[in-house]
């Protein structure tokens, strides 16, 4: 069965039928967030970064999903507690397989999950004397505990517990960084104000109250690689052809990262950003305040890491430039053998993705290097300098749907026949059940990593796997 | 003959105006009319019924419920206490000043003692809720068919009449989605100017009306310092009298209150210029004018 037929599609018109189904009001808000990209357009040509209509279905999380699920939660070697009733931390139990190295309950907690479980007393109250209780208990039961982080949840900003005041006591108590994190789900318009939130408190928390080890010795090849969530291992292989290029990786953000990481980042010698939208306000402040260098490289698909490997490689000595030649020389047959595996097999397939962070744009051109084509894309939660970084990956004529809502997704994937759709959990089994191929695009699927070569030979797969499935050829979508 | 239904009032108003005297003493004289009552204080500070239990309650809902873990492990008798002449007197209590949420304290007290049962076998519900209605919380007597009637304590101070006017906005609010009316006003005398004229034209601005004017007298404080209502210190008083003529009139009050009609801040200071209690801006500048000119003739 191929839903490939429709490849004359007017995407304008169906821009305009699909808004349709709105009241005035609503049809004009979105009609804002989507577009189809004309070429030489100065950039994607939506708004973003603004609040989600109510009714909508949005996609979207919220400030303290960005703060514990994205910046701080994989930081391995700290206790993240979802500070406020037990529901938001229970619900944000390792949801995004941020791997890590360690023994967890010994030295490491990623998998572990700690709330202060509110109870109608902490809200009446105010909830202190509890957190100050929490982290009583977890440093007494995990004296291996190198920091602690206080992520709240919307009652803390509601009722105006003053987090800041114990982490101050805590901390001095304990002898440790602990982090108050003012990551109130009610703020902002999405995830994105808890990344930055986030951001602020290693800023004003880690960089200003911690001095990096005494014994660190310095090298002119000192990067961190910002922004590498770790989803399947994904900063593994990313770290690999750094190190293969000769430079040294002295800090993870956040995926397999620790507090001592965090607080050596200001001796890198250039911050490599992959996540720009999460990471780049503790980027710029670097650069602002230490003076380093930040790069935004992408490591998905051969033709990106290659791209990225030389602009990395142009920012050190003509060894590391050589070495950089090296490596991209050295895993080129790898990428040959992968192409000719999978190409014939998902060549003129066309994809219709809808993420976060970086990917709508980011993984775009590892479908290219499949010989595929992406024909719409768009992010939950990304703001005007995100779309102008699109511009450069997709070509005329791409549908672009900012904070898309589940009807327009649903309504556009109908009327666009993609091969493959790409996106999250919520969106999965709807396009299953319209017989389309799918894939998970913020866990890769419980697959990964996506990132590197390694991951580039893991995604061709995935994706032939979901494509070709023999399954889309022995049932039929009941509409 | 069916037991008569129950009443539920609540007293609101600005804070210190004398909530909490004038509630305590209008209900014990009501108990003399044969009443038996329950007073629920839904103020952080637990001092709505000192008067009735000549102590300040030590238990309170709240403070119990912490101790014991939530507020399903207490029981009624924990925190119900008997004082004068048998009125039920309950604390909702809460957190010290400038912590927690001391709204949600009020609307988990009051579910407390609903589900419990305190509201049986009495004929009377007394709330005394703190200051201004500032959230949700305070306004829960208002809400969900609670108090039938509301009676705002005021006086002729200015912020007072202010706060009467944004209590009769909050129960507007809820006056359509449940039963809540505006019993009325009871303005208790700080012989302010006019003010007699003044709280019987903001009633009638409100669409209500000034159910007692209670005069100021001496006996009160003396009363007070007893930790005693006037009616138990001195029955025979004056003051005592006015009390029970407060009582009288908010038992005959049952079903009369009014959905209420708040008005605008600007309207509010016209009705003060009316009774020329505040100068118009024409006013103040003819003044100053004529100040500048008699400087002006003086140097």
């Amino acid at each position: 069965m191929s839903l490939s037929e429709n490849t004359t599609v007017d995407v304008k018109a169906l821009v305009n039928d699909v808004l349709e189904a709105y009241p005035e009001k609503t049809r004009k808000r979105r009609a804002k967030h989507i577009n189809v990209l004309e070429a030489e357009a100065k950039d994607c040509g939506v708004k973003s970064n603004v609040k989600s209509i109510p009714g909508v279905m949005t996609i979207r999380g919220c400030a303290y999903a960005g703060s514990k699920g994205v910046v701080w939660g994989p930081i391995k070697d700290m206790i993240h507690i979802s500070h406020g009733p037990v529901g938001c931390g229970y619900y944000s139990w390792s949801g995004r397989r941020n791997y890590y190295i360690g023994d967890t309950g010994i030295d490491s907690w990623g998998t572990m999950h700690f709330t202060s479980d509110f109870q109608e007393k902490d809200i009446v109250f105010g909830g202190d004397k509890k957190l100050h209780k929490v982290i009583e208990e977890i440093n007494d039961l995990f004296p291996l505990v190198n920091g602690i982080s206080i992520q709240s949840e919307c009652p803390i900003g509601l009722i105006g517990d003053d987090i800041e005041a114990v982490a101050r006591v805590k901390s001095a108590e304990i002898g440790k960084p602990v982090i108050p994190v003012r990551c109130e789900g009610f703020r902002g318009v999405s995830q994105s104000l808890g990344h930055h939130i986030a951001n602020d408190t290693i800023r004003d928390w880690v960089f200003e109250k911690t001095t990096p080890k005494a014994d660190f010795v310095s090298t002119p090849y000192d990067v961190t690689i910002i922004g590498d969530y770790n989803i399947g291992g994904d900063a593994w292989s990313s770290r690999i052809l750094l190190e293969e290029m000769g430079l040294r990786v002295i800090s993870q953000w956040s995926g397999d990262g620790t507090l001592a990481e965090l607080e050596n980042t200001p001796k890198a010698k250039v911050n490599l950003i992959h996540c720009y939208r999460s990471m780049n306000y503790i980027a710029r402040h670097m650069e602002e305040k230490y003076n380093i260098p930040w790069m935004e490289y992408n490591f998905f698909g051969p033709s990106q890491i290659a791209e990225s490997l030389r602009k990395i490689a142009a920012l050190f000595d003509d060894s590391i430039k050589e070495k950089a030649e090296a490596v991209i020389a050295r895993y080129q047959p790898m990428v040959d053998a992968v192409i000719a595996k999978y190409k014939t097999r998902l060549e003129g397939k066309k994809v219709m993705l809808y993420v976060g962070g970086l990917r709508p744009r980011h993984v775009v051109d590892s479908y290219h290097d499949l010989g595929m084509e992406v024909v719409g894309t768009g992010y939950e939660f990304a703001h005007n300098d995100d779309y102008q970084r699109t511009q450069h990956y997709v070509k005329e004529g791409t549908l672009i749907y900012d904070d898309v809502t589940a009807f327009e997704l649903e309504k556009f994937v109908e009327a666009l026949r993609p091969d493959l759709v790409a996106s999250g959990i919520k969106e999965k089994y709807v396009f299953q059940k319209m017989g389309l191929p799918f894939r998970q695009m913020h866990s890769w699927d419980y697959s990964g990593p996506y990132h590197g070569y390694d991951g580039f030979a893991i995604f061709a797969r995935d994706m032939d796997l979901a494509i070709n499935n023999p399954v889309w050829g022995v049932m039929k979508a009941p509409f | 003959m069916s037991k008569a239904p129950l009443r539920q009032i609540a007293f609101y108003g600005k804070g210190g105006i004398g909530k909490s005297t004038t509630s305590q003493n209008t209900l014990a004289a009501l108990v003399d009319l044969g009443q038996k009552i329950l007073i629920v204080g839904c103020d952080p500070k637990a001092d709505s019924t000192r008067l009735i239990l000549h102590a300040k309650a030590q238990d309170t809902v709240l403070h119990l419920a912490a101790e014991a873990g939530s507020v399903e492990d207490l029981e009624l008798e924990d925190v119900l206490k008997t004082g004068y002449k048998n009125i039920k007197c309950v604390e909702s209590g809460g957190p010290e000043p400038g912590v927690g949420c001391a709204g949600r304290g009020v609307i988990t007290s009051i579910n407390f003692l609903e589900e419990n049962g305190a509201y049986d076998d009495v004929d009377y519900v007394s709330y005394d809720v703190l200051g201004d209605v500032v959230c949700g919380g305070f306004a829960m007597p208002i809400r969900e068919n609670k108090a039938q009637e509301i009676y705002i304590v005021m006086s002729g101070e200015m912020m007072a009449l202010y706060a009467a006017n944004n209590i009769a906005k909050g129960i507007l609010k809820y006056a359509h989605s449940g039963g809540v009316r505006l019993g009325g006003l009871i303005c208790n005398e700080r012989q302010t100017d006019k003010e007699w004229d003044l709280a019987d034209a903001l009633a009638k601005r409100l669409g209500s009306k000034l159910i007692h004017f209670v005069p100021r007298d001496n006996i009160v404080q003396h009363a007070e310092l007893r930790r005693m209502t006037v009616i138990e210190y001195a029955p025979e008083s004056k003051q005592a009298e006015e009390y029970r003529q407060l009582a009288s009139k908010i038992h005959n009050n049952s079903g009369q209150g009014n959905i209420p009609t708040p008005i605008t801040m600007e309207e509010l200071e016209e009705m003060l210029m009316d009774f020329g209690i505040m100068k118009s801006e024409e006013q103040q500048l003819a003044e100053l004018a004529a100040k500048a000119a008699a400087a002006g003739a003086s140097a």
